[in-house]
Formats: structure tokens, sequence, C-alpha cells
């Protein structure tokens, strides 16, 4: 084998490995359950999925610098909280939309910039976002509020019509784009390129003149903005705010990385990966409900065997001479 | 060493001061039955799990490493124990509930530790695998349901007295033997080198693989018995919350008390320092009135405060100013 041929598919290979685990799921549900395999099960993981898609996007960012965020699940309920909050106020929807917006990356900016600027931990000042975040929830109010706004309910239960009477939601929509949005930046924008030379080698991405400074900082504004609008796609899901909302929703998706195939050491991976592992995650859900006596606990040792799977396949290949030498540098 | 715990010691006596101002007999004790009842009394006794786990997280922290899983560990433990002891009232029942719940956490720290040091797995990852399953196990033990125990001999664990409440003697008795065990001896020191480098320590002699296995051995295994703390303060093992982000909780005690997370140096005083802070806090919350879900407000502030404090970066910056200044 020529070292081109194996270069290329050996970059995709843990990309290939969740695509085909999700194919081999999928396809043990519909051996084993009449009517899995409808167009509507496949439209439904998206739809009851949209908001982890759109927090997988961002966290990829974020690992793919080298770093990790925390925070997201917090953010995504303080989201929930601040629309619910203001529609119950009678601000304007878009109001909302751009406040709870503006909200998330204010987070994450200052995140990145504690993180850069004074060089302390990723893993701690997210933690402190997180707690932040969730306390904030706390401070708007400690009850659940539900949303009431008849233009935001419009939109929540509003659906497009696919071919073959397929129904999916604007959400779907949306994550959708957020995926397309994140293919464009990684891969064909300067900030992508840094964000890989980044997690790759900082040092080396320092050396090499790239504004590695702005990169660090924006993976996190990046993960915050995610963050806030997966907080208002899950506002649309569950109709309420609440500051118990999303409650570990971090860990799926960081879950959801891993799985697809993104290396946390930084450097490595692929939004579409991420996608994939989401769908992964999924599906196991929708089989387990499926399934009917297996109860919902499974859902969490199956997703941690996964993940052990996956890290070790990763390893594996980490110790291959290639890699070495990558992670050597 | 003693400039690193200045801060940390200033913000645990502001915080006391702070009770004190709020409810002035805060400090007093009292007597009862023999037993020792205080304000104090109840931030070591509530603290005494937190504590446990923040000593085990020392030592993974010292060795650059990081364990997620503490929180689950915990749960499997209370989860184990009070299905074991069952409706049973029996003594005997109880210890042995307990040997099993610790002997089995003691593998799961033996699994973490394979994870890490004979795979060479990040331990972030590592340890979030039996973070994320180490729940939905505690749940398979209880079968989703809440198991609640009646058992004098476990009831003592979480809720017994000898004088004062046996959750912070024993708290106290580890925190003594592993100042002990690792600044008596090499250990410490041998910790201190993996948590630099590994690799390099291996080459100088030191079993680094062995002493990683060892310490998530240890962190387990005092997860473990944080766990029964829990589950005996209450009486019940609920796998879904019991010890829920107490991981975080003693990552931020270890952190606060100027362990680096980079590896390489730890403070067991600074740990101490840590646990009573957050304890400290969330007690304070709770006696001026605000509503408790409100104390992550305060925790997120008081940990970027002290992670402020201590980064050397902002060190630097702030002795440039006064230079400046002077």
């Amino acid at each position: 084998m020529t070292a081109l041929t194996e270069r290329i598919p050996a970059r995709f290979l843990p990309v290939l490995a969740t695509v085909v685990l999700f194919v081999l799921t999928f396809g043990a549900g519909s051996a084993s359950y009449e009517g899995f395999a409808s167009g509507q099960v496949i439209a439904n993981l998206f739809i009851d999925n949209a908001f982890l898609i759109v927090l997988a996007a961002g966290m990829t960012f974020v690992i793919l610098s080298g770093g990790i965020d925390l925070s997201v699940g917090s953010v995504v309920a303080l989201s929930t909280m601040v629309t619910a909050a203001g529609l119950k106020a009678g601000w304007p929807v878009p109001l909302v939309v751009v406040a709870v917006l503006v909200i998330g990356s204010t987070l994450g900016l200052l995140m990145g910039l504690v993180i850069h600027k004074f060089d302390i931990q990723p893993f701690i000042v997210t933690l402190a976002g997180m707690f932040l975040a969730r306390g904030l929830c706390f401070l708007i109010s400690v009850e659940s509020v539900s949303i009431k706004d008849s233009t935001f309910r419009a939109v929540a239960t509003a659906v497009i019509e696919l071919p073959g009477g397929v129904t999916i939601t604007y959400n779907v929509v949306i994550a959708l784009l957020v995926v397309l949005a994140a293919l464009y930046v990684l891969h064909r924008t300067r900030f992508g390129r840094s964000v890989y030379a980044v997690g790759g080698n900082e040092q080396s991405a320092l050396l090499m003149g790239l504004k590695t400074a702005r990169t660090k900082v924006g993976v996190y504004v990046i993960s915050g903005f995610c963050s806030a609008l997966a907080g208002l796609l899950f506002s649309l899901y569950m109709l309420s705010g609440y500051g118990l909302h999303a409650v570990g929703m971090e860990l799926d998706a960081i879950a959801a990385v891993v799985i697809g195939g993104t290396l946390l050491a930084g450097g490595v991976g692929y939004v579409l990966g991420s996608l994939a592992g989401v769908l992964v995650l999924g599906t196991i859900q929708t089989l387990i409900s499926f399934q009917g006596t297996l109860s919902s606990w499974w859902t969490k040792i199956v997703i941690g065997a996964l993940l052990l799977v996956f890290i070790a396949v990763q390893r594996g290949m980490a110790r291959g001479p290639r890699r070495r030498a990558i992670l050597a540098s | 060493m003693k400039n690193r715990l200045l801060w940390p010691l200033i913000a645990l006596v502001a915080l006391l001061l702070l009770n004190l101002v709020v409810t002035p007999s805060f400090f007093s004790l009292r007597i009862q039955d023999g037993h020792l009842y205080g304000g104090l009394v109840d931030v070591l006794k509530n603290g005494a799990p937190t504590l446990l786990i923040a000593l085990g997280m020392t030592l993974v922290i010292a060795t650059r490493g990081i364990d997620l899983s503490v929180g689950a560990v915990a749960a499997i433990a209370g989860a184990v124990t009070c299905v074991h002891i069952g409706t049973s009232g029996d003594a005997r029942t109880a210890f042995a509930g307990m040997a099993i719940a610790l002997v089995l956490c003691a593998l799961l720290g033996l699994w973490n530790g394979f994870l890490v040091a004979g795979l060479g797995i990040q331990p972030i990852i590592a340890t979030l695998v039996l973070m994320t399953a180490g729940r939905g196990i505690a749940m398979l033990v209880t079968e989703g349901q809440i198991i609640t125990v009646n058992n004098d001999a476990f009831r003592q664990v979480g809720a017994g007295f000898v004088g004062l409440p046996i959750s912070i003697l024993i708290s106290l008795a580890v925190l003594g033997l592993v100042a002990l065990t690792t600044r008596k001896t090499a250990l410490g020191m041998l910790i201190e080198a993996v948590g630099v480098n590994p690799e390099a320590s291996r080459l100088a002699g030191v079993r680094s693989r062995t002493i990683i296995w060892t310490v998530y051995v240890f962190a387990a295994v005092c997860a473990g018995i944080a766990g029964l703390m829990i589950a005996s303060n209450v009486n019940a093992a609920d796998a879904n919350n019991a010890g829920l982000w107490i991981e975080m909780d003693a990552i931020l005690a270890v952190v606060i008390g100027g362990t680096s997370l980079a590896g390489g140096r730890y403070s067991l005083t600074g740990t101490l320092l840590g646990a009573l802070i957050i304890q400290t806090l969330t007690t304070t919350v709770y006696t001026i009135g605000v509503a408790p879900e409100i104390t992550l407000v305060f925790k997120a502030v008081v940990v970027i405060a002290v992670c402020l404090v201590q980064a050397p970066k902002a060190r630097a910056m702030l002795s440039f100013r006064k230079v400046a200044v002077s």
C-alpha cells in the first residue's frame, strides 16, 4: 500500500467507524422491530436530538482546539430560563432570541478570556461557568416557567412535510444549518484551520504566526453561542424554562464528540463525526424505548461501553507509528 | 507552601466571620447526651464526604490525573450496601454489605487505573466512562428504586456519634493516614515525581504505573466510604442523586487548596481548607436565607476568585502593577 492511499482512509477511519456503527445499530433495530426502519423514526431521531446536534457541533470546536467546555448543559438551562422569563415578561420573540444568543456568547467569551489571559485550565474555568450558569437560572426563578407565547408555540409545533409523509420540525432545519456552518468554518476559513493547528500543537501554531489567542478564545465563544442556540431549540422542544433542564447534557455532548472520532487531545476530528455520534446515541435511546422491557439506565451503561470502545480504538490508532510521530511533535 | 495556603485560609476565615455576623450563635458548641453539637460541627459533618473524596482526588491530581467517576462510585457503594442489607437490622449484615461495597469500589478503582496506567488513556476520558456508566450500574443494582434500609449499625457510619459525629472522625482518620503514609515516607515524593514526568520517573526507577494504579484505587475506596456515609445519613440508596456533582466539589476543593491540576505537587492541608471552604459556603448560603440553589453562583465566584489569585499569570500582573504604582 502506498503512503497516500493509506493516509486518506486513516484520517476518516474514526468517522467511518461511527457511521458504520450507526448503520449497524439502526439495522439491528430494523431487523428486530417492526416499524423501526421508517422514515419517521429517522426524522424523530433528528427532532429529539436537534439541540444535542447543535451542542456537539460547538463542542467539536472546543475539543479540536484541545480544550473542553463543561458549561454547555448549564448554558442550555440558562437559555431556556431567559427565554421563558423574557416571554413571560412580554418581550417580543426576536428580542428574546437575540438576548439569549448574546448572553450565551458573552459567557463563552468571558470563559475563553479567563482561560487564555490567566492560563487556568479550561476544565476548572468551564466548571465554574457551569455552576454560574445554573445558579443564574435559579436566580431568575427556582420554579419551572412554562412558555405560553403564541408565536413561540406556533414555531414549536409547526411541522415541515417531507416527501413520503415524513414530518420534521424547524429545530431540525436549524440544527442541520448549524452543522453546515460549522463544516464551512472549520474547513474553509482561516479560523477553522487555526483551530486544528492550535489543537495539534499550540506552540507550533504560535511560531507559525497564527493568531492562537483569537482562536483559543473564539472556540469558547462559538461553543457558548451554540449552547445558547441549543437552549432556544430546547425551549421550543420542552416549551418551558427550568434550572434543572439539561442536567448532564455536557456529558452527552462530549460523549457524542468522542464517539464521533474526535481526539480529546485536540487537532483531529470532524463535525460530521459528531453528528454521527449524536445519531448513534439517539438510536440507542430509540432502541431501548422500542425494546420496552429494558430500563432507561441501560442507555447510560451502553453509552459508557461505547465510549470505552471508541477511546480504546483511538488509543490503538494513536500507538501506530504515524500517530506517534504526530503526537510526539 | 505557607504562602500558597494564605488565600484559601483568608477565604475560609472571611466566610466564617460572615456566618458569625449573620448568626452570632454560629461558633457556640454545646454538649447534649455526650454529643457535640454546633455550627462548626455541622460544617465538618456535612463536609465529611466531600473531604474524603477530595483526599483521594488530591493524590490522583498529584499524578497529573483526574477522577470524574467518584460520584458514580459513591452511588454504587451506597446502592450495593443498601441492597445487601435489605430489610435486615443485623449488624453483621451491615458490615458484610459495606465490605462488599468497598471491595467492589477497589475493583472499580483498579479498572480506572487499568485504563489510565495500562492503556494510557487520558484520565479525564478514562474516568468519564465510569462516570457515565457508573450511575447506570447503580440503577441496575437498585433496579431504579430508592432502597431504604433500617439498620442501626449502618446508620452509625453517617449519623452516629462518638463524641463527634463518626463521619468526621473517619474523614480525619483518613486524612491523618494519608498525611503519615505520604509525607513521612517517600511515597508522597514518588507520587509528585510521577505527576511531573511519568516517563522520567519510570526511567529513574519509580514504579510509575503501580503508583498510578494505587492512587485510583485509593480514590475509589475513598469515594466508596463517602458513598456509605451519604447513604447511611439518609438511610437510603438513591442511585440517581447520591453523590451527584460531588466529583466537581471535590475537584474544586483540591484546586482551591492550591494543588495544581497540572500535577507534580499537592497539599493535603490545602485540600482540607478547600473542602471546608466549599462546605462553609453552602452552609453560609443556607444561614443567610438565600435559596439554596443559588449557592452555585457563589461557588462559581469563589472558584474563579481563588483560581485567579493563585494563577501565576494573574500574580505577575498584580505584582507588575504594584511595582508600577510604587
